[in-house]
């Protein structure tokens, strides 16, 4: 990638005011409030269905809204057009112009608002240059890869300088490789540039790795937005625990002093206690400690190799599978079939119904 | 499997040699017909064509009529099915049985049709405008009610070519990629949208082109003498003549329908490396 110089952007603040958006009888969005801070990429995670690229089509002014607002700036741009929104977008498919060379595609938005052909050039080639394509203006979208036709349509979405960029799955669409070094690049960029932006994906690792900030929608409904260690450390709702990251579930009891006991021993809760019903403690592999012991009552079922780490899968008496993420030095200690002894950090523990 | 190989290359041969013996053995003996003569070898009849009374009026006629199918034709489908692609994709099956619904009507009941409807009019339309409609479509300079028939015929011809365009295209994307951009609804279908329907708008276009070229029953019945019923009325006179004007609409189809594998070719060949 080069170092190319493009006029920063003018970062915009983005609001989604009680937001709803029914398709049939779906409901898509149901009152999402949502802030989006100028200059922050905001990662939009969640299940399909759970309304994240509603949102994201809502902004660019693709979909409209039953009820609700959406502010930019404080201006509510529900009833300005698509084409003068002042977004530039990123789509999951491919979605360069075919019969235009990349530098053409890139400059596609300039030629739409009269930019003199030789302005239109210079832009354009910095822009190739911005996205480390500069040696590919001339070539056509069905002459190039994946990852270099998405950073084209990253710098076709940079030309017009937009005050809020959004990426819609921009990076589902590429192999692992690929998808590794654009995600470091988009994020890379958009730091230079400082622009507002939103990001797509049901890809937790892409989420967590690449955003300022994180928000887990489910069902239309906003469940937590927080920082990517705090969303991982913290999660305010079982569903967040489970959606992001891996977790176990192990059953435990209630006591009187409205704690929880979970494998022998008490903890107090991290949250809302749930008022009745069985409980499950939610841990993450790397909260749970193995011990080989003979007389143990997990047995060591599953081993995934994962570099550092090994993930060990154990079974207790009662079905219950946990996993447990040990150094793979750790790990070789505890061969399938092994009798072992389970502990958690003596710290509050995350605590749901069980499902 | 070697031996099956070239017993498969053999049968292939056989049946190409077959084919092309039934389509060339006629267009020979055509050629041979148009240019025999007492004295030997002649060419008098493709030279004469020129000067032939009606020759140049019913193929100016014929390619006006083309030209004016064609564009009606491309004016009402492409933004039918574009709007439909974008707008409501659940009625594309509609418009499809719509449009190729003239495939299951011969001709000649169409022109029975048309037919019944222009003696009707005139006759319940009298003291109304539509009466002077009715005369200004049948006006024999240029009849507009061979070219409302030719719409209806050439209608799945052109969709499915328009068809097979738009799906090697993703539309509604790339609309609201141009939009993104800064493209209004119209400039988004004609600056990105129509140049990717290139290859498809020239199918369209040649095969109705081609179908109003050779397109004889309607013309015929109705009464009007474009080149397809000029050739018919010569060779009741001139049959040399007759057979070398079928000779050369033959070739010129030929060519058309070469210029259309040709984009088609280039069509795919773009859509496989992009894949």
């Amino acid at each position: 990638m080069s170092t190319a110089t493009v006029a920063p952007t003018t970062s915009a603040t983005v609001e989604f005011r009680s937001l709803r958006r029914q398709f049939g009888t779906t409901t898509a969005l149901d009152g999402l409030d949502l802030t989006v801070e100028p200059g922050e990429l905001l990662a939009l995670l969640g299940p399909s269905g759970c309304g994240k690229t509603t949102a994201l089509r809502i902004l660019a002014g693709f979909e409209t809204h039953d009820s609700g607002e959406v502010l930019v700036d404080g201006e509510d741009i529900t009833r300005i057009p698509a084409h003068k929104r002042d977004a530039g977008m990123v789509f999951q498919s491919y979605s360069l112009f075919p019969h235009l060379t990349a530098a053409d595609n890139v400059a596609f938005g300039l030629r739409m608002r009269g930019v003199a052909k030789a302005e239109r050039r210079r832009r354009a080639q910095e822009l190739l240059e911005l996205v480390g394509l500069p040696q590919r203006a001339e070539h056509y979208p069905h002459q190039m890869s994946g990852g270099q036709q998405q950073r084209i349509a990253l710098a076709r979405a940079l030309a017009l300088q937009p005050r809020v960029l959004l990426l819609d799955e921009p990076l589902s669409a590429l192999d692992a490789k690929v998808r590794l070094s654009l995600r470091e690049e988009i994020r890379r960029l958009q730091q230079e540039l400082g622009i507002t932006t939103l990001f797509v994906t049901h890809d937790q690792e892409e989420a967590l790795s690449m955003a300022d900030r994180v928000a887990v929608l489910r069902a239309g409904q906003l469940e937590q937005c927080a920082t990517p260690s705090e969303l991982y450390s913290r999660p305010a709702t079982a569903f967040v625990a489970e959606f992001v990251g891996t977790m176990s579930r192990i059953p435990c009891v209630r006591t009187a002093d409205g704690q929880v006991e979970v494998l022998g021993r008490r903890h107090p809760v991290d949250g809302d206690l749930p008022a009745d019903g069985d409980l499950h403690v939610l841990v993450r592999p790397e909260n749970v400690e193995l011990t080989p012991a003979a007389d143990g009552p997990a047995q060591v079922i599953a081993a995934s190799f994962l570099g550092a780490v090994t993930r060990l899968t154990v079974r207790l008496p009662d079905g219950t599978e946990i996993k447990s993420d040990l150094p793979t030095e750790t790990a070789a200690t505890l061969p399938l079939g092994t009798h072992a002894t389970l502990a958690l950090p003596d710290r509050p523990v995350l605590v749901d119904r069980r499902s | 499997m070697a031996q099956l190989i070239s017993r498969l290359r053999v049968w292939r041969g056989a049946v190409l040699l077959l084919a092309g013996l039934y389509f060339l053995i006629p267009m020979a003996a055509s050629v041979w017909f148009s240019i025999d003569d007492v004295n030997g070898i002649s060419f008098d009849a493709y030279t004469g064509l020129l000067s032939a009374p009606g020759f140049t009026d019913s193929l100016v006629l014929t390619l006006e009529l083309a030209v004016v199918t064609v564009v009606v034709l491309l004016l009402l489908l492409v933004p039918a099915m574009i709007a439909v692609r974008l707008g409501s994709p659940k009625l594309r099956p509609v418009l499809e049985v719509v449009c190729t619904l003239p495939l299951v009507v011969p001709p000649v009941a169409l022109t029975a049709g048309l037919i019944g409807v222009l003696r009707w009019g005139p006759d319940y339309l009298m003291d109304t405008p539509f009466f002077q409609t009715f005369v200004f479509v049948q006006q024999p300079q240029f009849p507009l009610v061979l070219v409302i028939a030719y719409v209806l015929m050439a209608l799945p011809l052109a969709y499915r070519a328009l068809d097979s365009g738009l799906r090697a295209v993703d539309v509604r994307t790339l609309v609201e990629a141009a939009r993104n951009c800064g493209a209004s609804w119209p400039r988004a279908v004609f600056s990105v949208i129509l140049p990717n329907l290139r290859g498809a708008l020239l199918n369209a276009s040649f095969l109705t082109l081609a179908l109003v070229l050779g397109e004889f029953t309607t013309a015929s019945i109705l009464g009007y003498q474009p080149f397809a019923v000029w050739i018919y009325s010569v060779g009741n006179s001139q049959g040399q003549m007759s057979v070398a004007v079928s000779v050369l609409s033959l070739l010129i189809t030929w060519v058309l329908l070469l210029l259309l594998a040709a984009a088609g070719r280039e069509r795919r060949h773009k859509t496989a490396t992009a894949s």
